[in-house]
């Protein structure tokens, strides 16, 4: 029997090859009420707990001087961290996925390092090399350079949570697509630069914005790494997700909400992005990143 | 003559591979090695020290405990909801199954204020248990709360593909046989889906004693009680204790490093056992 009549089948009543109807009912009433309660009320409350003031206060948080200090530094951050994550993902995978060369695994398994590191832990091991009883804390205040507690650190921080989305999204993408396409372009006259540029960028060009789309959501959001290495001064280090804990920490419910409806509106785009590029252009995306 | 990369028709290997190194070295194994310099730094002895502080150890036990108790949540949940999402048809099904990484999507913060709210006495979830005397926010029943959140896409998205590839005319031969349809799923389905529920398990674990932002906020964070080890981390380093810092940093990394060591251990014991994947 072929794979088609046995999904029929399955839809009957009396099929073997599935639980009784009672016991389907019940088993997609328990998984609805787990995710309705455990993964949708959450984002339900954010919204109610933002608006429960009144539109008008909703809004009148983001007029707020630090309010909109923590929105510009999330910004820059992002601006920063995401174009440099992207440049190394789209260098890595074409050395990784287009060439053979000893250390290989070994460097992808580099590559996804930051992604089993406690945010906490990411954030600490620059405080050890630029904190003031760092490595290089004494000289850099000598020279009157800081790191932690101002933008490059978290800059730094930011980038390391976010290193590996983009290139581990690319490298099984071009491995599954080879080179053959290329190699012709190259055959037929192009320029290595034109190869890439017309054959290679239009092929990954779906799985890049995958990887970007990902990259950037964890990039505004990023909170343990940054909370190390920010300092929490308000209106100058402090990104949307730090002034969401300072605003909740001091009983200010209403404008926390409001600023975390942000970071949640960006949630649900990511998301649905997400899902609409895996069902619309799923064959170009690498099967094997998606988690 | 040898060469470091095989021979290819294509350009750029020299700089892709050259930056690619670079950055990864700037940005990820030199700040690591800075951990090891202090481990190195404070020596087995001084590692040890740290570790057996009460405090330290009852927050290893709340982190590592609290984690596998979630996981193990999970892993039954994840089971079910990937089961469901992938074998019936009913209305929503694709919209829940993009639900699903939600936890993935959501920043820990936004998270974690939005749990603590939920499962406060006063709050949707809370008032309703605060009735039947269940205490929920600023517990320990918090931190596993916030834990289940943010680990179950981590059991579902790795078991569903599997669960798709199921033959299905195995499930018919089983049922030919005379084999009701539990004994099916127990026997037949469960030994096919396993590695990738021991994989869900072991990632959900890995994040669960990770986690920061999603369970300060519902924990309470009182020593001794619900405070977990990236708190008392947090608390080292505005202490500017880095040493005592690093040293929980290694404890935990080795703990997680160690259990993940132990499932694929079960796993390869497994294959050896059953001679497939």
């Amino acid at each position: 029997m072929g794979m088609r009549e046995a999904g029929k089948a399955a839809t009957a009543p009396e099929s073997v090859t599935t639980e009784s109807r009672l016991a389907r009912a019940v088993l997609i009433a328990l998984a609805v009420l787990f995710l309705a309660i455990f993964l949708i009320l959450p984002v339900l409350v954010v919204f109610s707990e933002a608006l429960a003031k009144g539109f008008s206060f909703y809004l009148t948080t983001f007029k707020d001087a630090d309010a909109q200090a923590a929105i510009r530094l999330t910004l820059i951050v992002a601006a920063i961290a995401v174009p440099l994550n992207t440049l190394f993902g789209i260098a890595a995978s074409w050395a990784i996925a287009k060439f053979e060369f000893p250390g290989k695994s070994l460097l992808t398994t580099l590559i996804d390092l930051p992604f089993s590191i406690s945010p906490v832990i990411s954030g600490m091991i620059y405080v050890l090399l630029f904190g003031a009883q760092g490595y290089f804390g004494p000289w850099l205040t000598a020279h009157g350079v800081q790191i932690i507690f101002a933008l490059p650190g978290i800059v730094l921080a930011t980038v390391f949570v976010t290193f590996p989305f983009v290139a581990r999204e690319l490298i099984p993408l071009m491995q599954e697509q080879g080179s053959a396409d290329e190699e012709a372009a190259l055959t037929l006259g192009a320029s290595g630069f034109q190869a890439f540029l017309t054959i290679t960028l239009p092929n990954i060009a779906w799985g890049l914005l995958y990887g970007v789309l990902l990259c950037n959501a964890r990039a505004m959001g990023e909170f343990g790494a940054v909370s190390v290495v920010s300092g929490h001064i308000s209106g100058l280090t402090n990104t949307i997700p730090l002034q969401v804990e300072l605003l909740y920490n001091d009983y200010n419910f209403a404008a926390a909400f409001a600023m975390a409806s942000l970071l949640t509106l960006l949630a649900l785009v990511t998301l649905a992005a997400k899902t609409l590029l895996e069902m619309r252009y799923g064959d170009s995306l690498a099967t094997s990143s998606r988690l | 003559m040898l060469r470091f990369r095989q021979q290819s028709v294509l350009p750029g290997f020299g700089i892709a591979f050259g930056f690619s190194l670079f950055y990864l070295s700037l940005i990820v194994l030199l700040p690591l090695a800075a951990l090891v310099a202090e481990a190195a730094g404070l020596g087995l002895t001084g590692i040890w020290n740290i570790a057996v502080e009460p405090r330290v150890l009852a927050a290893l036990r709340t982190s590592f405990g609290l984690a596998f108790l979630a996981a193990v949540a999970d892993l039954f949940v994840g089971f079910l909801i990937a089961w469901v999402l992938t074998r019936y048809q009913f209305p929503g099904r694709k919209l829940l199954d993009a639900v699903i990484d939600l936890p993935f999507a959501l920043p820990t913060a936004v998270a974690g204020i939005a749990l603590a709210t939920l499962y406060a006495p006063n709050g949707w979830i809370g008032a309703i248990l605060a009735h039947i005397g269940v205490k929920i926010a600023f517990t320990p029943a918090g931190i596993f709360v916030a834990l289940v959140f943010v680990a179950l896409p981590f059991t579902v998205r790795p078991v569903q593909p599997l669960i798709s590839e199921i033959d299905r005319s195995l499930e018919e031969v089983s049922a030919t046989l005379g084999a009701s349809r539990w004994q099916t799923i127990r026997y037949v389905i469960m030994p096919m889906l396993s590695p990738a529920l021991l994989t869900g398990f072991a990632l959900a674990f890995a994040r669960s004693v990770s986690e920061y932002g999603s369970v300060i906020f519902i924990a309470g964070n009182l020593p001794y009680v619900s405070e977990i080890a990236p708190v008392l981390i947090v608390i080292k380093l505005q202490e500017f204790d880095y040493r005592g810092a690093t040293a929980i940093a290694l404890i935990m990394l080795a703990l997680a490093f160690a259990a993940l060591l132990a499932i694929n251990l079960a796993q390869a014991m497994r294959r050896r056992r059953y001679g497939h994947a």
